[in-house]
C-alpha cells in the first residue's frame, strides 16, 4: 500500500509517558472531486488506526474523508516494558501497511 | 350548437398554462441554491446525538487546539487534550472530532485507555470553509466534555461537489 514513518524514542525510563509519532503515505482521496476529464475520483480512505505494545492496544483511530493526505497521528504511552511497539494501517479495500519500532525501557 | 368542446379545450390550455407558469415561478428560486452533500448544523447534532445519546454533554476538561486561521484547508493541524489522571479508574475512553460544513460530520475518533498514560492526541485534517470544528471527549465513568473552536479558512480544502 504505502510506506510509513515512525518516530518513538529509541530509550525510556520505565513509567515514562513517551510520545509516538506516525505518518503514512496515503493520498485519502475523498470520493468528492472529480478528475481533469470530469469523471469522479473514487474513494480510497484509511479508516482504522491501530498501535499494539507487545501485543496489547494503547491506542488505536478511526478515519474518515476529513483527515489530511498522508496522515499524520501523534499519541502517547506509558513505556512498560522493553519490547516492539506495532502500527497497523487499514483502508477500506481492505488492504493493511505494517510498521514496527522497538524502545528500550531502563 | 357542437361548440362546446373546443371552448373546453381552450380554457383548459389557458388554465394550464397560467398554473404553470405560477408554479414554476416556485420551482427555479429555491432550487439554485441546493447543495446536496454539506454537513450541515443539524447533521452535526445528528453525529454528535449518534455518540453521546442523551447523556448530558458538558463544557470543560477538552482543550482542542486549531489555529484560528488557516491558510490552507487541506492539512489543518489540530491537536486534542483531555484533563484525566489515565489511571485504570479514571481515564478517557475516546475522543471524537467533528465538523459543521464539511461534507461528512465526522473528521475522526481517538480511542485510549490507561496505557496511553496521557490523553494527548495530534493529527491533521482538512477543511472545506470558516466553521467550528468540536471535540467531544468520553470518559470511563461515562461522562461526555465537550469544546469547540471557529477556525477561518482562506483556501478551502478541494470539494467540487458531486451531483
Amino acid at each position: 500500500m504505502a510506506r510509513a514513518l515512525i518516530n518513538v524514542p529509541r530509550k525510556a525510563q520505565r513509567g515514562e509517558v513517551i510520545e509516538i509519532k506516525t505518518l503514512v503515505a496515503h493520498v485519502m482521496e475523498t470520493g468528492y472531486r472529480r478528475d481533469n476529464v470530469g469523471n469522479p475520483i473514487p474513494r480510497d480512505i484509511i479508516c482504522r488506526f491501530l498501535c499494539t505494545y507487545n501485543g496489547v492496544e494503547v491506542f488505536r483511530a478511526a478515519l474518515f474523508p476529513a483527515v489530511a493526505a498522508n496522515p499524520f497521528l501523534s499519541f502517547f504511552t506509558v513505556a512498560t516494558e522493553s519490547g516492539t511497539l506495532e502500527f497497523q494501517w487499514t483502508d477500506e479495500r481492505g488492504n493493511t501497511e505494517t510498521a514496527t519500532a522497538t524502545v528500550e525501557v531502563e | 350548437m357542437d361548440n362546446t368542446p373546443q371552448d373546453a379545450a381552450a380554457t383548459r390550455r389557458k388554465f394550464l398554462t397560467a398554473v404553470g407558469g405560477w408554479v414554476g415561478s416556485f420551482a427555479v428560486g429555491p432550487t439554485v441554491i441546493v447543495r446536496p452533500a454539506a454537513a450541515t448544523p443539524a447533521s452535526l447534532a445528528a453525529a454528535i446525538g449518534e455518540v453521546v445519546g442523551d447523556t448530558p454533554v458538558r463544557q470543560g476538561k477538552v482543550r482542542l487546539e486549531l489555529p484560528p486561521l488557516v491558510e490552507n484547508g487541506n492539512a489543518v493541524p489540530l491537536t486534542v487534550s483531555v484533563e484525566s489522571p489515565m489511571t485504570e479508574a479514571e481515564h478517557v475512553t475516546n475522543i471524537h472530532i467533528f465538523n459543521e460544513k464539511n461534507p461528512q460530520p465526522n473528521v475522526l475518533t481517538f480511542y485510549l485507555g490507561p496505557r496511553a498514560g496521557r490523553a494527548r492526541a495530534s493529527t491533521r485534517i482538512r477543511l472545506a470553509d470558516s466553521q467550528k470544528v468540536v471535540a467531544i471527549a468520553r470518559l470511563s465513568d461515562g461522562s461526555f466534555w465537550t469544546d469547540s473552536v471557529d477556525v477561518v479558512v482562506t483556501l478551502a480544502a478541494c470539494l467540487e461537489d458531486l451531483r
